[in-house]
């Protein structure tokens, strides 16, 4: 599984940290950082609420393998 | 076709008459205007406002290149002036994308100052039903222009502030807000009544703050970190000189520009999501059953049982795309800037229209009805059309207040529907809303009658 950030919607609300504090991390700034961008499955069900309330639907998961899978931002 | 469209001006829609093209129908009918433009143009029209060209933008593709568009393309700076004289001079309508960051921050619409303002909600709702007989009559924009002026300023200035206004800071606030007739577009200081009330409400504000501040200079202070709010900050802010920083004018401007974006239209969505409500009782008995099968679980007005309302969610996202607060979103062209085809020059006014496009029949069938089950999976149209569900607008310029706003509106019906019966006191069809400002409000009368619920 690999985080992807689309850098363009993000705004910083910090939702992705309240869900999964080991993966983002949101400066007071704003600017998110991804600490972990291919996190492990213990941590997918942490993973899968930052994407699902992230307000501005900037996160999306890409599973490993997929042939369609676009460079992802790294850390930040 | 041999025309280089990439060189070819958008077409320009029916309608312009001198002296000031489609201005006066701007000001009349908007929506009528943007649905024009895109019956007759397509996804990328014009119409002119006075002395500039606007060239109108719907659907995905046309609204993912403006949403897209990077400051130094597409500014906002110019688009909006009638909103100087409410500010006030040195207070920017909008920021950039990287300063809008920081403000998310200072502004306290951070993820996790939500739980607090949850509770600060429901607690404003419970205050102002607290007035109510067993039974009587609310005006829908009175009754939700007030509570939202209640609950953005203790949420975004803090609650000392909030305690220290009353009925006479939100109808002052309203005159504001009325004062936003698009023939700012030819001269934002014509001699008209609403620009006259608008100038006298700004003055009014500003007499406000100044009382307020008064009371707080000559009393001790508070010694409590805690209750200090962000007057009390504004108000130690010192120049080098020892002086304040800040005159209460522009003290009272920051406090305008942040409460501006958070309260009409969080005021005229909860008035349209009860409409429909009312409206569409089936719907109104669905979202009963949600809040009480919450409330049987235990669950108070919760920042966590906010999150889990996929009923009232739907229903408040419905009201959302059907009633826009924001019908139509401006920029300013600041380089040429090319979409499907069509050279757009610099100088020229770029809108979208939210309005229209969160009304196109391919993306939401039956674009005119209240259908709230378009959001339930697998169908779930926002998230399948980004670009054109947009009552938020949409990319790096999407309101950094909608996480706060739907969280505010499902805190305060979870406090008025357990408690209260609501219906409508007019002709389910009578209420619309007035367009005649940039602003758009509920016309009056909006009226709706309230029961005490026996439980």
């Amino acid at each position: 599984m690999r985080v992807v950030v689309d850098r363009d919607l993000c705004q910083g609300h910090g939702v992705c940290e309240s869900e999964a504090p080991g993966v983002f991390s949101v400066s007071k700034q704003g600017v998110l950082t991804i600490l972990d961008a291919s996190p492990g499955d213990a941590r997918r069900a942490e993973v899968e609420q930052a994407v699902r309330f992230c307000p501005t639907g900037a996160l999306r998961i890409e599973e490993n393998g997929s042939a369609a899978a676009a460079p992802a931002e790294g850390d930040g | 076709m041999t025309v280089d469209t990439a060189l070819s001006q958008p077409p320009l829609v029916s309608g312009a008459v001198s002296p000031h093209g489609h201005l006066e129908e701007l000001r009349r009918d908007p929506i009528e205007l943007m649905a024009r433009v895109r019956r007759e143009c397509g996804d990328v029209g014009r119409f002119r406002l006075a002395q500039r060209e606007v060239v109108l933008l719907t659907g995905a593709e046309a609204n993912e290149a403006f949403f897209r568009a990077p400051e130094d393309v597409l500014d906002q700076a110019e688009a909006y002036p009638f909103m100087t004289p409410i500010f006030g001079t040195g207070v920017v309508f909008d920021a950039p994308p990287e300063r809008r960051r920081e403000m998310l921050h200072n502004q306290a619409l951070r993820d996790k100052f939500m739980r607090g303002h949850a509770a600060t909600i429901a607690g404003e709702v419970q205050s102002m039903v607290g007035g109510w007989g067993d039974e009587g009559t609310i005006d829908l924009l009175d009754f939700f222009a007030e509570l939202t002026i209640y609950t953005s300023s203790a949420c975004l200035i803090g609650q000392r502030f909030r305690s220290e206004l009353d009925r006479r800071f939100a109808e002052l606030y309203h005159d504001l807000e009325r004062g936003t007739d698009a023939l700012a577009y030819v001269d934002p200081y014509a001699e008209i009544d609403s620009f006259a009330r608008r100038d006298a409400a700004r003055r009014g504000l500003v007499a406000l703050v100044q009382a307020i501040m008064d009371r707080r200079a000559s009393s001790a202070g508070t010694d409590d970190a805690a209750q200090r709010d962000l007057l009390d900050v504004l108000m130690s802010v010192r120049a080098e000189d020892g002086a304040s920083r800040f005159t209460t004018d522009e003290i009272t401007g920051m406090f305008i520009s942040m409460m501006f974006a958070g309260h009409h239209t969080t005021s005229g969505t909860a008035a349209w999501t009860l409409i429909e409500l009312l409206r569409h009782r089936t719907h109104l008995d669905a979202v009963r059953g949600e809040l009480d099968g919450l409330h049987a679980l235990g669950e108070e007005v919760s920042y966590q049982a906010l999150r889990e309302m996929p009923v009232l969610e739907s229903v408040v996202k419905e009201a959302l795309r059907l009633h826009p607060p924001l019908i139509l979103v401006l920029r300013v062209a600041k380089e040429p800037f090319e979409v499907k085809g069509y050279r757009i020059a610099p100088g020229t006014m770029v809108g979208a229209s939210l309005s229209v496009s969160n009304r196109i029949a391919e993306d939401f069938p039956d674009p005119d009805a209240f259908v709230p089950e378009r959001y339930v999976d697998p169908r779930a149209e926002d998230r399948a059309n980004p670009w054109t569900w947009v009552p938020f607008g949409a990319g790096r310029h999407r309101c950094v207040g909608a996480p706060f706003a739907m969280m505010q509106l499902k805190a305060i019906f979870s406090v008025l529907l357990p408690a209260w019966d609501f219906e409508l006191a007019q002709q389910p069809d009578s209420y619309r809303n007035d367009h005649s400002k940039m602003v758009v409000q509920l016309a009056q009368p909006c009226t709706a009658r309230y029961r005490r619920r026996r439980s």
